[in-house]
């Protein structure tokens, strides 16, 4: 007979063979036994936030820039409740982390006992897969799957639920199984005959771009490689949405900025122009095609993605290659290397009318914008911080609003695993915790938060956390006193009634930060911002760095909404006549 | 090519909707029918009938047949989504008006009056292979298996015929010929 273990002791040996170094979580009654165990494990380190949802922010931080699985631990009833944010901010952008979740015993589910909530019925809509485990003796079994779940296909969250009797009770503790297959649900089965088919298309091609997403990131830092190497050979141009930056260069020469509701010019007018278009890992998000019925009318549509149900599920696609980017775009590499070495000369007149035209749309400078001696623009701010931070290897994370945007389109990435950000679900409150999880597993390196004032008020607590771990994250807020994505539509649509988004009574953001027990700086005027931003960088601690904005800035160029991608307003002297009109307005 | 679920389709074109009937093997657990049916309420699909039971003890395998109405693109949405939950080991597919296919519904009638009425009403039901489960002085329980459409046909004749009550089950198919799928 083997050694029994608790269930405590068999979740810390799950997650000992599963190599977890850190978990993010707070204790509570129905986990105490898992926390009571925490002693014996020396290898695995508990980050104690604030708030749950901090926790899951944190993981999810943690994951995306250091692509392993995330892990949150949280007690049962309002522990799991308050996750449940970061379990849907997670499904939504595709982030792996696994949830473990204590739950009252097993004799006193569905009595509504104290702190009881129906957990894995609460979290089934925004999980790839949950387990309420009622028995120990699958309890290693399920913790194994959970990872594999979460970190297989298209990554994802996961939750086991615990009963607070099954961490006491005893059994065996059981390895692995080496590869048990998930009734098939990882797909890479894709074959040469698909590569073939998309390397005749590229050749005949006179108008192409690539459109690559976050599948790029998630597939490791070799499909980045792997896709830099075909924008190398074929001399496409390529555009990236939100969650995909970083994978190619954002300074590189053929990199059209990010596309789509606040994408550049050039990148929507080439998605809408061109006659063949290849969508790597990317899903079609309405943020980014605009109009259905006028998407991109005239080309032939590639969709590379991992997961099936992505395929034909906004825009119907001409051809389909499901499976890992990374394998899909080596093997395209590899055989356009065998078949024409010489793409790129020969391929350079036939697409070079293609690129005069882009070159045309670049000229507009869609970015620009109006900048001030008397007030400092936001997107001033955001490009003195690139300039100031770009030689450092530093990570990004946002908030989500104007800021947001801001930083996606001054911000230039080189690297993948550098930019989180909330863009499926869109959460405000992502970025702190967030910058908390990258600090965490890149304790050396430089952690910006792009904030904004409104967002970074619903995670500050999180400083505390920054402080007690001695994490030196940076958060820049752009404080413009208002919600300023919500008073841009407002604007725009609502004859600018500006309701409810202007916040009154804000804190003293300085001395915030030094009743946390960091370093507050305040920047009001555009002549002191570079010396401020070298003073939050060289600051060897937690910063919160009070940024003082124009506070009626817009965020350009910008896709009204219920338009297509040609239809761009460029600036606010363009608004009047590209006004949001009929059922525009009732669109998110 | 507009999709309903799209914030920006503001579609002009209306699709044309079929019935199909989807079959699931799933793992028979805790939580598995709730993952079913919250898949299709939550991404807006619509569920018409739904029968579940265990067909295989020893795998623990139960079988979902499922009624929806879609355009083609949905039902194809429908499939894959269903293929991704961790329970779900098949799917199938079947279009309502395919021959190849056998598709059956239950439905059990009370028929409370006098003799006379009850035996019309046995008359009536005799086409779909009608079974007296219970039989009193001034009652009967009828059983019939036919297609929807004919079930639904039957409960408004046999009104006429002292119709109380109707249980009916959602549908079950299966393929014809030597033909499997599992």
């Amino acid at each position: 007979m083997s050694k029994l273990y608790s269930g405590a002791e068999i979740v810390f040996k799950c997650l000992e063979d599963q190599e977890v170094e850190y978990i993010f979580g707070y204790p509570g009654g129905a986990v105490l036994p898992i926390y009571d165990e925490l002693k014996n494990h020396s290898s695995i380190k508990h980050i104690l936030v604030r708030h749950e949802q901090g926790a899951g922010h944190a993981a999810e931080g943690y994951a995306r820039s250091s692509g392993k699985p995330g892990v949150v631990l949280v007690t049962s009833g309002p522990g799991a409740t308050n996750v449940v944010t970061a379990l849907t901010d997670a499904y939504m952008d595709s982030v792996p982390l696994v949830c473990i979740s204590g739950q009252v015993p097993t004799h006193l589910i569905g009595t509504d006992a104290f702190q009881e909530c129906d957990t894995t019925g609460i979290t089934r809509p925004c999980t790839k897969h949950n387990w309420l485990v009622k028995d120990i003796k699958d309890l290693s079994k399920t913790l194994h799957e959970a990872f594999k779940v979460a970190t297989t296909g298209r990554p994802g969250p996961v939750l086991v639920d615990i009963p607070k009797d099954i961490q006491f009770a005893k059994f065996n503790y059981s390895k692995q199984k080496i590869e048990k297959k998930l009734n098939g649900k990882v797909s890479n089965n894709f074959n040469q005959k698909e590569i073939d088919q998309l390397i005749d298309l590229m050749n005949q091609s006179r108008r192409p771009i690539i459109y690559s997403g976050g599948g790029v990131i998630n597939s490791g830092p070799e499909a980045s490689e792997a896709l830099r190497e075909l924008v190398e050979i074929t001399g496409f141009p390529i555009t990236s949405t939100l969650q995909g930056l970083g994978a190619y260069p954002g300074d590189d020469n053929q990199f059209l900025g990010m596309l789509g509701m606040h994408g550049t010019y050039e990148a929507n007018n080439a998605m809408h122009d061109c006659d063949l278009l290849i969508n790597i890992g990317a899903r079609f998000d309405d943020r980014i095609t605009g109009k259905i019925d006028e998407f991109s009318p005239k080309s032939k549509k590639v969709h590379i993605d991992i997961d099936p149900s992505s395929i034909n599920k906004i825009i119907k696609v001409d051809l389909a290659i499901v499976g890992d980017v990374k394998e899909i775009l080596k093997g395209t590499n590899k055989t356009l290397k065998k078949k024409n070495i010489d793409l790129k000369k020969s391929n350079k007149p036939k697409i070079s009318k293609w690129w005069e035209q882009i070159q045309k749309w670049r000229s507009k400078n869609s970015l620009h914008f109006k900048n001030s001696d008397e007030t400092i623009k936001p997107q001033h701010a955001v490009q003195r911080l690139y300039e100031l931070t770009k030689d450092k290897d530093t990570f990004i994370t946002t908030e989500v609003g104007q800021h947001q945007m801001w930083a996606a389109q001054h911000y230039k990435f080189n690297k993948p695993n550098r930019w989180m950000t909330s863009g499926g679900l869109g959460t405000m409150g992502y970025g702190l915790p967030a910058a908390v999880g990258v600090q965490i597993a890149h304790p050396k390196k430089l952690v910006i938060d792009i904030a904004g004032e409104a967002s970074v008020l619903m995670t500050m607590q999180e400083m505390s956390t920054a402080v007690q771990y001695s994490l030196p994250i940076k958060i820049f807020i752009l404080n413009n006193q208002y919600m300023g994505m919500v008073r841009q539509w407002q604007e725009l649509l609502h004859e600018k009634n500006y309701s409810e988004s202007y916040s009154e009574a804000l804190p003293d953001f300085i001395k915030l930060a030094e009743a946390y027990g960091c370093k507050g700086i305040l920047a009001e005027k555009p002549d002191e911002l570079d010396r401020k931003i070298n003073e939050m960088v060289e600051f060897d601690g937690p910063v919160i760095f009070d940024c003082r904005v124009d506070p009626n800035e817009n965020c350009f160029p910008m896709i009204p909404s219920g338009k297509p991608h040609n239809q761009m307003i460029l600036g606010p002297s363009e608004k009047e006549d590209n006004k949001i009109t009929g059922k525009g307005k009732t669109l998110v | 090519m507009a999709n309903p679920k799209s914030a920006y389709s503001v579609s002009t074109k209306k699709e044309k909707t079929d019935t199909h009937i989807i079959v699931v093997w799933v793992d028979n657990e805790a939580g598995v029918l709730a993952r079913v049916v919250g898949l299709f309420s939550g991404r807006g699909y619509n569920i018409e009938s739904l029968a579940v039971a265990e067909v295989d003890a020893k795998r623990n395998i139960s079988r979902i047949t499922i009624v929806t109405t879609g355009t083609p693109q949905v039902i194809d949405q429908i499939k894959l989504q269903l293929k991704k939950l961790v329970p779900v080991h098949k799917v199938a597919d079947f279009k309502r008006n395919d021959k190849s296919v056998i598709f059956k519904e239950m439905a059990l009638f009370k028929v409370v009056g006098n003799s006379s009425k009850i035996k019309k009403a046995i008359n009536a039901c005799k086409k779909y292979n009608a079974v007296i489960l219970d039989k009193t002085k001034k009652s009967n329980v009828i059983q019939i298996t036919a297609l929807r459409r004919e079930i639904d046909k039957m409960a408004k004749n046999l009104k006429k015929f002292g119709l109380v009550s109707i249980s009916r089950t959602g549908a079950v198919a299966m393929t014809r010929g030597d033909k499997i799928f599992n």
